[in-house]
């Protein structure tokens, strides 16, 4: 579906943001991108859809190289839905008008300049409803929540009907419970419309529950490569490293752990 | 004591900085009053002989003379198409412009140099210079006044725009792109929208500037109400000349007021 082939990518300042990495995305799959901030989440998924350039390697989609060509890259942008951390939305226009930019790929720029036909503005209607919002479609989307924009973020990428989905940090920004439904949300639709999702977080447990597959990054490297099962406490410590990131990342995340197992149980 | 040292220490640090600041400040005392003088203000036999033509000026400008108003009506109606045709010209040209002379979005960065280097040079030439050129080049009238007007503008307007525009949250931008849009839809699908009141803002500041700037235009023969006030002046008749300045106050007030509203129902 989408393959990743010894990229390597070096930003301006010489830094190396991902080293040489390898990965495949089956078709229908849920993929954490799992690894602290800074590890190169961030990279590998903007290479998956071209927003950062590799310096070296190739990205394919079936497709093919995704950038053989400015057409080639807007078809596959096409396709390829994305959600970001702080959801990038813009806060005058209304969430309907932002769901509408998912929609811009298919009209051409002069088109696009007028409304966009009935049938894109139901299509942006029915992505709302999917995410609960249809009744907040004509409100502003600075005057939403946190965890409502980031469903009009998901709303967005919907309304592209996409084969993928990328979401970078998706459930960062909102607290423990939200980003709890938000992300069961994101995972229930993806299972529904067979769509492949391609997830970064860095919550081992979110990772572990929501994760057909995980890749787990540090300093730019792919460092783990398998099922949620075999992600042991010696892989969190190659992933997170040792104690060294005292506060920002508690280590093997035991604290945060419990409380969401516990809660999964009540739930059961 | 260490202490009464540490505090010593602390207000001679005080003392220090504001010795400094005396000292800018008496610097700039003398500037403006070397820029007084310079250009004669502390000459007081001037202003001795000046003061009575002044007053005598006064006299004869009240009471305005609003005798001639209905030939007035329509070169002030001229005066505010002109504002409103110069302002319209001025938005279209300089909106691709400030799109190139936007660092964050334009295509290339020589052109962006270039296009803030030619929006430098229109703002830096005075819109009566051009009335001036413009009349010589199409004849009298509101037309050579509405160019001149624009073309001074874009300089201004497009140098605003393209800080509006550079100053626009990117998120937003790599959202449009991700999603496949063209670089032209992202402009117009998330630069535009993140930054239209401000645009909005400057162009109605810059329509109210517009109105008194055109009423001068009309001295150097480019149409308008200032066409009928240089008549006035040059016949001097005073009274004329006081009330053709009240009707432009009045219209400004009313301009402005307009503009103000819009840029409200615009936010």
């Amino acid at each position: 579906m989408l393959d990743l082939d010894n990229v390597t990518v070096r930003y301006a300042n010489r830094v190396t943001a991902l080293e040489k990495a390898s990965a495949g995305f089956g078709k229908g799959q849920f993929v954490v991108l799992l690894g602290p901030s800074g590890a190169g989440k961030s990279t590998l998924l903007r290479c998956l859809n071209g927003l950062v350039r590799p310096s070296s390697g190739s990205v394919r989609s079936e497709m093919g190289n995704i950038l053989s060509g400015s057409a080639a890259l807007r078809a596959h942008r096409q396709r390829t839905g994305m959600i970001f951390q702080q959801h990038h939305l813009i806060g005058r226009l209304t969430a309907l008008q932002n769901v509408l930019m998912g929609r811009l790929s298919f009209h051409n720029t002069f088109r696009s300049l007028l409304p966009l036909p009935r049938a894109d503005r139901i299509i942006g209607l029915e992505a709302l409803d999917r995410v609960g919002l249809a009744d907040r479609a004509l409100q502003r989307a600075d005057q939403l929540s946190g965890g409502q924009q980031q469903r009009v973020g998901i709303a967005r990428a919907l309304a592209q009907q996409p084969h993928i989905i990328l979401a970078d940090e998706p459930v960062a920004s909102l607290d423990p419970a939200t980003a709890d439904k938000v992300l069961a949300l994101l995972h229930r639709i993806c299972r529904e419309d067979g769509i492949t999702a391609i997830v970064s977080l860095h919550q081992v447990d979110l990772a572990r529950r929501y994760g057909d597959a995980i890749y787990g990054l540090a300093g730019g490297r792919i460092v783990f490569d398998g099922q949620a099962c075999a992600l042991d406490d010696v892989m969190l410590d190659t992933i997170y490293g040792t104690a060294s990131t005292p506060s920002a990342q508690p280590g093997p995340i035991q604290p945060e752990q419990t409380p969401a197992r516990l809660k999964m149980a009540k739930i059961a | 004591m260490s202490q009464s040292q540490t505090y010593a220490t602390i207000l001679a640090e005080e003392r220090r900085g504001g010795f400094r600041r005396a000292a800018l400040a008496a610097t700039i005392l003398l500037v403006c009053i070397a820029a007084l003088w310079i250009t004669g203000f502390f000459d007081g036999r001037r202003f001795a002989d000046g003061l009575p033509a002044l007053g005598q000026l006064a006299t004869e400008m009240v009471p305005p003379d609003f005798g001639r108003w209905q030939h007035w009506l329509r070169p002030l109606l001229d005066t505010l198409a002109m504002s409103i045709a110069g302002t319209v010209l001025a938005v279209i040209i300089s909106l691709p412009l400030a799109i190139l002379a936007a660092p964050n979005i334009s295509p290339n960065g020589l052109l962006c140099q270039v296009t803030r280097t030619l929006l430098a040079f229109l703002r830096s030439v005075p819109e009566i210079i051009l009335g001036v050129i413009f009349v010589a080049a199409v004849g009298f009238g509101a037309l050579p006044g509405v160019l001149a007007l624009a073309l001074h503008s874009v300089g201004m307007v497009g140098k605003f725009y393209a800080e509006a525009i550079e100053h626009v949250d990117p998120k937003p931008l790599e959202a449009a792109r991700a999603a496949g849009a063209t670089p032209l839809q992202v402009i117009t699908h998330s630069v535009l929208p993140q930054v239209f009141p401000q645009l909005a803002d400057i162009t109605l500041y810059r329509w109210e500037y517009h109105f008194r700037a055109s009423a001068v235009l009309g001295i150097v023969g480019a149409g308008g109400i200032g066409f009928e006030l240089m008549a006035a002046l040059r016949l001097i008749a005073y009274d004329q000349v006081s009330a053709i300045l009240l009707s432009i106050l009045a219209c400004v007030v009313v301009v402005d007021a307009l503009g103000a509203r819009l840029r409200k129902a615009l936010k």
